[in-house]
């Protein structure tokens, strides 16, 4: 079984929800995302989603789309996410990548998916593929052991939560509410419901992201989803500080603050 | 069953298009489609959308034949399809008195829309008013500078202007933008998209709206005489082109040629021409030519016409290229600034700089042909909201012409 899903488990059996922490790869350069990725593993992230920053991030806010565009400035490629996950798996967490689609289809799905598995990615992340026009991406992803993860949203028909279910390898991302990645004061009050849904509709492992700022909202959901997923808040930290040193430690406090609130914990 | 290649009716035309977009707006689009399919047949839907295009906008449009901008065109007889003269200046308020009314039919309050050059979204804004919607229009900051005038036009018609300060700055980020509120305000908001590119039903229904072009213009060349050798359009997302080319597309010995904005040249790298510089992928919910680096990351447009100035294109065209069907020519901002002051010049007609494009094309393709061709051409908008720019291309501004 892949290795996110099985830190995603393995988190539960333990009594808690996992914490799935995403930063894009190149920002604000190639080498310093990585150590801000492993500096999260450090600090209590089970499962790292590794971005490639794209150029027209439609499901992305503000925050996201800053780091996407000046990684992009900076010369981040699609392949410097292999060297972001080895990094990742050797300091102790899951990785898995989170990829708009173009991206990935002009690198290649087989080659794409070919490398990732190489590097020891257990997964992708797609934000703006639906399982009903995935086959080719699926087809690589099978070839290679990976698994997809594919988005339930608020707005997701009784129909379409059964397609996306099945079609889903590894765990279900539950869209927490109607809109854009971004820093939030609360987590949207139907995550809830669509975590049952999901389940309802077969789901074994289902996450919750989008809105999730504070360690008080990593507790909120970890009562009702296996894993709970936080990007902008994260990301703010590196945008917040331009110094390295002050941005790992801004990193790190933020991390155990998520961190405590998979575990119940204030 | 026909080889019609008229009115496809998608998701896909042959290995274009599509619906590549967020599980968060497939509902929203689903339902749009739906809506669309009962519209489109339901007589009350089609006899309220002609009446809107007789009494309100003006239709039909005439055609005219310009003979001294055709002295130019190696003589050939020249006729122009005249959509600057519909009500808000631009082919534009044909889609949208469409796809505001199913806004009505939806039960939806508040429509948005992304605009290049400022006419989708003055036009949007036209019936929004006109149908008392809200209305949020956005629109790439570097546009919003140079389109100064149909700002302020939308916001006189009571829309919203929101400047979209991320990205290139242009309308690949506006129509991100939009994409953004879409998503979050999906309950009460329909998206006006511009032109017929996007997902699906966005280049089939905007299409449909457009075909009203081509409809009335074989009809009024038959009355004239004859069809023509070719007809010319410019191609940013191609919604004007796909309205004047769907009506002609089985007429296998009328030529259709699209003209995209060549920028300073296709070899520059600096132009706005998807199909003769780029290739295949998937942009803004749809698989087309976009322009893109070797990662799929979009590379930014160029084209003096900020309504060209896209780096991708509707998919129908994408297929029409592959099949041969239509040609697609590049016509640099060079040619058509020449074209556009000709226009004006010799016939009096202050056409847009988009349209100018396909003036070019008329030009050169009128040197190739010889004074035996006809020729219809699109004229897609009217030129008054480039008179700053074509005033300062022209350096007519401080004292006299460089």
């Amino acid at each position: 079984m892949s290795g996110a899903s099985d830190r995603i488990r393995h988190s539960n059996a333990e009594g808690r929800a996992a914490l799935i922490a995403y930063l894009p790869v190149g920002f604000p350069s190639v080498e310093r995302s990585i150590r801000a990725m492993v500096a999260m593993v450090d600090a209590g992230a089970d499962v790292i989603e590794v971005g490639i920053p794209y150029s027209d991030p439609v499901i992305d806010g503000p925050t996201n789309q800053i780091a996407a565009e000046a990684a992009l400035l900076a010369g981040a490629r699609v392949a410097d996410c292999f060297a972001a996950v080895r990094a990742v798996v050797a300091a102790g967490a899951s990785a898995v990548v989170m990829s708009y689609y173009n991206p990935l289809l002009q690198y290649g799905l087989e080659k794409f998916a070919g490398e990732l598995a190489a590097a020891g990615g257990s997964g992708v992340v797609l934000p703006d593929l639906t399982p009903d026009i995935a086959q080719e991406w699926l087809a690589a992803a099978e070839a290679h052991s990976l698994d997809t993860t594919f988005l339930v949203a608020p707005s997701s028909t009784p129909e379409r939560l059964h397609m996306t279910v099945a079609a889903t390898t590894g765990f279900v991302y539950a869209a927490s509410l109607m809109g854009v990645t971004g820093e939030r004061a609360s987590v949207g009050s139907q995550a809830e419901r669509l975590v049952r849904d999901s389940r309802a509709a077969g789901a074994h492992l289902v996450c919750v992201g989008l809105g999730v700022t504070t360690g008080a909202h990593a507790r909120e959901v970890a009562t009702y989803a296996d894993g709970v997923v936080v990007g902008s808040v994260l990301v703010r930290c590196l945008i917040d500080h331009v110094n390295e040193d002050q941005a790992l430690d801004a990193l790190r406090t933020k991390t155990s603050e998520l961190a405590r609130g998979v575990r119940g914990e204030s | 069953m026909t080889d019609s290649l008229q009115a496809a009716t998608g998701p896909y035309f042959g290995d274009f298009g599509g619906r590549f977009v967020p599980e968060a707006l497939v509902a929203a689009l689903d339902e749009l489609a739906d809506a669309y399919d009962k519209a489109r047949v339901d007589p009350a839907f089609s006899s309220e959308l002609e009446r809107l295009a007789r009494d309100y906008t003006g239709r039909p449009s005439i055609v005219t034949e310009v003979p001294r901008f055709a002295a130019h065109a190696g003589g050939a007889h020249v006729f122009l399809k005249r959509e600057d003269l519909n009500h808000t200046g631009s082919h534009k308020i044909n889609n949208v008195l469409g796809q505001a009314l199913l806004t009505k039919r939806l039960g939806k309050t508040r429509v948005i829309a992304e605009t290049g050059a400022g006419q989708h979204g003055v036009a949007a804004a036209t019936a929004a008013a006109l149908m008392d919607l809200e209305c949020i229009v956005y629109m790439g900051e570097e546009d919003t500078e140079r389109q100064r005038l149909n700002v302020a036009r939308m916001r006189l018609l009571g829309a919203t202007v929101v400047p979209v300060k991320t990205g290139s700055r242009t309308l690949k980020d506006a129509i991100n933008e939009a994409y953004r509120d879409w998503v979050a305000n999906v309950d009460t908001t329909n998206y006006l998209f511009g032109t017929a590119a996007g997902p699906h039903p966005f280049p089939t229904m905007v299409r449909d709206f457009q075909r009203v072009i081509g409809l009335e213009a074989r009809a009024q060349m038959l009355d004239l005489g004859a069809l023509p050798d070719a007809v010319v359009a410019c191609v940013g997302g191609g919604s004007n082109a796909i309205g004047i080319f769907d009506a002609f597309l089985d007429d296998a010995e009328v030529r259709l040629i699209g003209c995209e904005a060549g920028g300073d040249g296709v070899d520059t790298g600096r132009h706005a021409a998807a199909i003769g510089g780029g290739r295949p992928g998937v942009l803004h919910g749809s698989r087309s030519f976009i322009l893109q680096d070797a990662d799929g990351q979009t590379i930014p447009s160029h084209s003096i016409s900020a309504g060209l100035d896209y780096p991708g294109v509707g998919p129908q065209h994408a297929w029409l290229a592959t099949l041969g069907r239509a040609e697609y020519w590049s016509v640099t901002d060079a040619e058509a600034m020449e074209a556009f002051g000709l226009l004006c010049r010799t016939e009096g007609i202050l056409p847009a700089i988009e349209s100018a494009h396909a003036l070019a094309g008329a030009m050169r393709l009128g040197r190739q042909l010889g004074p035996d061709a006809t020729i219809l051409v699109n004229l897609s908008g009217r030129g008054d909201k480039d008179v700053e720019t074509a005033a300062v291309y022209f350096g007519l501004l401080d004292g006299g012409e460089s």
